[in-house]
């Protein structure tokens, strides 16, 4: 008998709870093809809407004819501004204050802006559809480099607002220009700088990217016209948020309207928004009365929704002579395109930018950022990063190592020196961030040690030696990061969009035979959120996650969240998670008391159900709890077992790691080679260590194919030529490198399970420590900074511009 | 990205295939593996009114011995060429080349026909098959007829087939036994072209070139045949200053287009570098 | 445009449909035979996603039309797993492996690698990173897809799976 009574260790397990590697469940339906994406959606009847889209960067639009397109067979209808006019939907509000116009009015702004959009009974025909539509442009001087947006004499971009002075964010100082966004002491800064002994300044770019996850954006948009209902299946990662903003925009009772995002093929900030898609195909249900579905090809996605980064970061950074640091100054050019699209909390122009003090205890900093318009596609979204957060990290981490260089000292001695200390959290930033916890020295020299960081400098300056004998053409880098990151927008005190304070949201109900189902205000893209958030109700309440289905999507079924992004969904909803699990857990304890005949505070929790304190064998298990919450609940009480949480974030969580990258680079051809890639990640408590693994892995492998030659490039006269997986470096398994993963674990204090969330990190610390293993390469050679991406040719040409190729 | 309509016509002998092609004119395209048509389809940059699918000519498929030729029909795939055994062991050049070339599922489609006939000058082919002194079998309506793979080339996806011609069979002299050889191919990714590339195929003789021929890929808007790079090595024991001359002999007639995988000078200065290194290591393996 | 009768055999049934010649393989699997593990994600013949098994090879089927299947044996993902229902020695490895996190590129990636150990039964790591290397993913960085493949490959070869030490 007593053989067959589990341990407490069993009992745990069963729960496959926090901290265990559980396997997905998600992977039953998608290792069988049976996953349900947008494009899977078939709806009776079902129409196909496709782009005519410019070929001019900056052109005016004189006139469309749509008259052979609507003899092609199969072809309905062709909506232009003109049409979209009649319903007030020819401009649409961007999540950052501006407009952005769903189809071209008048003008176009960048090369592939939509212009018409062709309503037909198959793609086929849509197609077929949209190279008969005739356009007639008159091109107008693009608008390329960021730079000249401010020139007296550069071309007005946005005839829309002449004369506007004012933007969403305060006064604009040009006709191309958005706002400026100050943070930070600027008279104590400046005195800091004059009166340092070391100074630095460079000017630090990160080029423009794109998220392109390997699904594109897509939607299927159904309106009934009898009972007035919109219905939305949707490509989106905040699906209540998308909801929300076609409420405003179309006037359309919000109740009456269903957006469902089903399986999505990953997101990476690119599904966040709303695109004129997505708007084109719901006028076109609306106006045809049948479903229509809307799939972006990927040159549309590379070359039309929502880039990332392009931010050109000229840096200071004031120091003693032994390393101290005692001031930043950073000045921003923001290069947004013909749009202010960001996906950032409304009030932050240039998101959490002012992370960029990144790990280090400056006493001071200043920061200003200007956002101009360009000929170019509009979006600014947070590619697998938490709101311009990879690109202060970069800034940042880029800045210590040129600052290590200019005084001869170790780029990971210089860190350890100006490390913020564990006893200094929380730990108030000169630009204003309270950092949660953090244990940077420790981590650091847990990188050192397991990399034997020393040995690898022994061998770089061997190998430096050896170059300069001529025995070698092969130099060697090592690139150290260590980054802080700031997720888990956010707090209501700060953090909303469109008004909306950024909580989330989860709803939990215990069925009768001890399963349950929670659902959610957030949106999986493959962070496997099926898997996990169950975990933290297996642990928080005792009931195994095996027993617990976790539904997200649907928002007339799911509580209003704002999403998942920026790695919020464990800071915000994962709170939220364990914040409604608690309520579940104290009515529990109510109804075991009573079922027990003992008072409550005489229970403890014990695993997988509650215990009365000293009479061991008096144990009410959580299953039959919720067995009891249907029919023996306690006199007064309501019966059932379920609890809603919309958690409202105290502060943000902090993140941090530890990367090495050591990279060997042939000069002659600047063919490089990652020979090593170490990962310490620090995210707090961990709840699935195989899905954190797995997330490092993602976002390490992004980090590596942006830092080394993933660019949305465009020529002198606005073409962009990166429109494709054949120019646009998406690395295969081969060119990846192989990933250390390592971590240290320390806690957020003031989230519920003390998790701070990891999706983002492996990126924002992983690009720094890619570039700066080319620039450490480099930098023996006599170079300060090169800039980023270091693809083959840029590597050589740095090696040619140093003379170490003839 | 979908293609326009067109007549579909799959024909089961070349006869019928060359009768189709020469019928339909201009309107019609030989469809072999379709890696490189069909997405130009799909773009719209192609669009032709019929496409005549070679798929169904059994003739146009194998590889074979003819005296001391290797022949090689169009529709063989990069897969078949990676299996054979033949090629492996007696033009193992190609085998190494093939594996080079864009990725698995694509090679299970793409012929070498396709790969050497649509002139596109960032296909590894066409310079192998020039310095392996191939020829290609080209059949329209007129008959038959064979064309150096060295005069096959005009420019950009312009060659010497005429309309209504298809290529059937490349036909390839077996190298010397003990011969020498290396495909250099500097690329961005699995699946790009070449940023550069070079052939090498040499005969040693007392630790001296022979014999030796380089080809160049993607460094011109044609393959080329770099002769006076080839004719700098001929005699030498590839000393450092001889790999130095045969590079920028082999620089002096690229004219690469500056894209997405460098400028010019980039181009040209990996190309040589492929060259010497395509050198060194056919050098290395010659018996 | 006429239409033409296709017939082929998809994961061992026979099925027909009508085509026009430019219907494209993947869509006549996705749209006529409503089976929808097969994607797409590029278009132009990089990502693979869109593979399918066809007479022994693996297929990009974006890029073939559907009138140049007739006649042949095709399977998808929709064909993989056991015929008892369960799950394949390979698509339990990506599942034990995590070898899919979104899990978009996932049927062209198994596709793929069924036939590289169908080739290749016990490959190597640098064999598996070269025979998948016509399939991209977004999500894993690839490491975990190669635990996986070796994962069923010892599972197929009935000997012992243990994972590469870091």
């Amino acid at each position: 008998m007593n053989d067959l009574t589990p341990t407490r260790e069993q009992r745990s397990a069963a729960l496959e709870g926090m901290g265990c590697k559980r396997k997905r469940v998600e992977d039953i339906r998608f290792t069988q093809g049976k996953g349900n994406y947008v494009d899977d959606v078939k709806l009776p009847g079902m129409l196909h809407g496709d782009f005519v889209r410019s070929p001019h960067p900056h052109a005016r639009v004189k006139k469309i004819d749509d008259s052979e397109a609507l003899k092609v067979p199969g072809v309905l209808a062709v909506i232009t501004a003109e049409t979209l006019k009649t319903v007030n939907l020819a401009w649409m509000p961007t999540l950052a204050g501006d407009v952005q116009m769903v189809l071209a009015d008048g003008k176009v702004l960048f090369q592939n802006q939509e212009v018409a959009f062709v309503v037909a009974t198959d793609r086929y025909a849509a197609d077929d559809g949209i190279n008969k539509v005739i356009v007639e442009y008159e091109p107008l001087p693009p608008l390329v480099d960021p730079f000249k947006s401010m020139d007296a004499d550069a071309p007005v971009l946005r005839e829309d607002l002449v004369g506007k002075t004012t933007g969403a964010h305060g006064p604009r100082k040009h006709h191309n220009h958005i706002f400026e966004w100050t943070v930070g002491d600027k008279e104590l800064t400046d005195a800091a700088f004059k009166k340092a002994e070391v100074t630095i300044k460079e000017m630090i770019s990160y080029h423009r990217t794109h998220p392109s996850p390997l699904e594109t954006c897509q939607c299927v948009c159904s309106f009934d016209k009898i009972k007035g209902e919109l219905t939305i299946y949707g490509t989106f990662q905040a699906p209540h948020v998308i909801r929300t903003v076609v409420s405003l925009i179309a006037k359309l009772p919000e109740q009456k309207i269903h957006v469902i995002a089903p399986d999505i093929g990953g997101g990476f900030g690119n599904k966040v928004g709303a695109y004129p898609g997505y708007i084109c195909a719901a006028v076109a249900s609306i106006v045809t009365g049948k479903p229509v579905k809307w799939v972006e090809d990927r040159i549309e996605n590379l070359t039309a929704t929502s880039f990332a980064r392009d931010y050109h970061m000229t840096t200071e950074i004031a120091a003693t002579k032994d390393g101290k640091v005692t001031g930043l100054r950073v000045h921003v050019l923001a290069d947004h395109g013909a749009f202010d699209a960001c996906a950032d909390p409304s009030k932050w122009p240039a998101g959490f930018f002012n992370i960029v003090t990144g790990s280090y205890d400056f006493p001071t900093a200043h920061l200003a950022v200007d956002g101009v318009y360009t000929n170019k596609a509009p979006g600014g979204v947070a590619y697998r990063c938490s709101f311009r957060v990879t690109e202060a990290a970069y800034c940042i981490e880029r800045a210590m190592d040129i600052l290590a260089q200019k005084l001869n000292m170790d780029p990971a001695e210089l860190r350890l020196k100006n490390f913020i200390k564990p006893e200094q959290f929380p730990y108030h930033s000169a630009l204003g961030w309270e950092y949660d916890s953090g244990d940077y020295h420790t981590a650091m020299r847990k990188m050192m040690e397991t990399t034997g960081y020393a040995a690898l400098r022994k061998e770089q300056a061997e190998k430096r030696a050896a170059f300069k004998r001529g025995e070698t053409r092969e130099i060697m880098g090592l690139g150290v990061s260590f980054f802080t990151e700031i997720v888990g927008a956010g707090p209501s005190k700060n953090c909303d969009i469109l008004g909306i304070a950024m909580f989330d949201s989860c709803e939990i109900r215990m069925h009768p035979t001890g399963a349950g189902i929670a659902r959610m205000g957030t949106k999986s893209q493959g962070q496997g959120h099926e898997t996990t958030w169950a975990q933290i109700i297996a642990t928080e309440i005792g009931i195994p996650a095996d027993n617990i289905m976790v539904e997200e999507g649907n928002t007339d079924t799911a509580p209003y969240g704002l999403g998942t992004y920026g790695s919020r969904s464990t800071p915000v909803a994962g709170a939220a998670i364990a914040m409604a699990a608690r309520k579940i857990k104290a009515k529990a304890q109510m109804i075991a008391a009573y079922k027990l005949e003992v008072h409550e505070d005489d229970l403890e929790f014990d695993i997988d159900g509650f215990r009365v304190k000293g009479l061991p064998e008096k144990f009410m298990s959580m299953k039959d709890i919720c067995w009891a919450a249907y029919n023996s609940v306690p006199p007064g009480m309501e019966p059932g077992l379920e609890a809603v949480s919309y958690y409202d974030p105290p502060n943000m969580t902090y993140p941090f790691g530890a990367y090495l990258c050591v990279m060997d680079i042939d000069v002659d051809t600047g063919v490089y080679k990652v020979r090593r890639f170490y990962a310490l990640d620090d995210c707090g408590t961990r709840i699935n260590p195989m899905i954190i693994e797995g997330q490092v892995h993602g976002g390490l492998t992004e980090a590596f194919a942006i830092a080394m030659g993933q660019e949305i490039r465009y020529d002198e006269v606005g073409n962009v030529v990166t429109g494709s997986f054949m120019d646009f470096f998406m690395p295969t398994a081969v060119e990846t490198p192989h990933w250390e993963t390592d971590f240290t674990v320390t806690p957020s204090p003031h989230h519920p399970i003390g998790a701070k969330g990891v999706g983002e990190s492996p990126n924002v610390g992983g690009v720094p420590a890619f570039s700066n293993a080319v620039n450490d390469a480099f930098s023996f050679l006599g170079a300060t900074h090169i800039q980023m991406p270091h693809d083959y040719w840029r590597n050589w040409k740095a090696a040619k511009d140093l003379g170490a190729v003839a | 990205m979908i293609p326009g309509s067109f007549s579909y016509h799959r024909p089961a002998s070349v006869a019928d295939a060359v009768k189709l092609l020469s019928d339909l004119g201009d309107d019609a395209r030989p469809l072999a593996g379709g890696h490189s048509l069909v997405p130009m389809m799909k773009l719209r940059l192609a669009t032709p009114a019929h496409l005549v699918d070679l798929h169904g000519i059994a003739t146009l498929k194998g590889i074979r011995r003819d005296g001391s030729n290797l022949v090689i029909g169009a529709m063989t795939t990069q897969h078949e060429l990676l299996a054979s055994d033949d090629i492996a062991q007696s033009m193992p050049i190609l085998h190494e080349a093939a594996l080079l070339i864009a990725d698995p599922q694509v090679r299970y489609r793409g012929t070498i026909g396709g790969n050497v006939a649509n002139g596109d000058p960032g296909n590894d082919m066409p310079a192998l098959m020039m310095t392996a002194g191939a020829t290609y079998r080209l059949e329209g309506a007129g008959g038959a007829r064979d064309v150096a793979a060295a005069d096959f080339y005009q420019g950009a996806y312009f060659t010497a087939l005429e309309p209504g011609e298809i290529l059937t069979a490349v036909s390839i002299p077996v190298p010397a036994a003990g011969h020498g050889y290396a495909y250099e191919k500097l690329k961005r990714k699995v699946g790009d072209y070449a940023t550069a590339a070079a052939a090498v195929v040499l005969t040693m003789s007392g630790g001296k070139v022979a014999t030796c021929s380089i080809g160049l890929t993607n460094v011109h808007e044609t393959p080329l045949l770099a002769t006076d790079a080839a004719k700098a090595v001929i005699g030498t024991s590839l000393d450092a200053a001889t790999l130095k001359k045969a590079a920028a002999a082999a620089e002096a007639i690229m004219a690469p287009a500056a894209d997405a995988r460098g400028p010019v000078e980039y181009r040209k200065h990996v190309g040589g570098i492929m060259v010497t290194r395509a050198l060194q290591r056919a050098a290395a393996k010659a018996k | 445009m006429a239409k033409t009768h296709v017939t082929m055999k998809v994961n061992g049934a026979e099925v027909e449909g009508l085509v026009e010649p430019r219907t494209l393989l993947v869509h006549f699997i996705r749209e006529n035979l409503q089976m929808t593990g097969t994607h797409i994600g590029c278009e132009t013949t990089h990502c693979g996603a869109c593979t399918v098994d066809i007479d022994g090879m693996s297929v990009k089927s974006c890029t073939m039309f559907a009138v140049q299947a007739q006649g042949s044996d095709i399977t998808t993902i929709e064909g993989m797993a056991n015929a008892d229902g369960t799950l394949s020695a390979l698509q339990e490895g990506f599942r034990m492996m995590h070898g899919l996190q979104c899990g978009f590129c996932t049927p062209g990636m198994i596709m793929r690698a069924h036939r590289l150990l169908k080739e290749n039964p016990s490959p190597s790591e640098q064999e598996i990173r070269m025979g998948i290397s016509g399939n991209i993913c977004r999500c894993t960085g690839y490491q975990n897809i190669v635990k996986a493949i070796q994962y069923a490959a010892a599972k197929i070869n009935g000997v012992e799976f243990k994972e590469a030490a870091e």
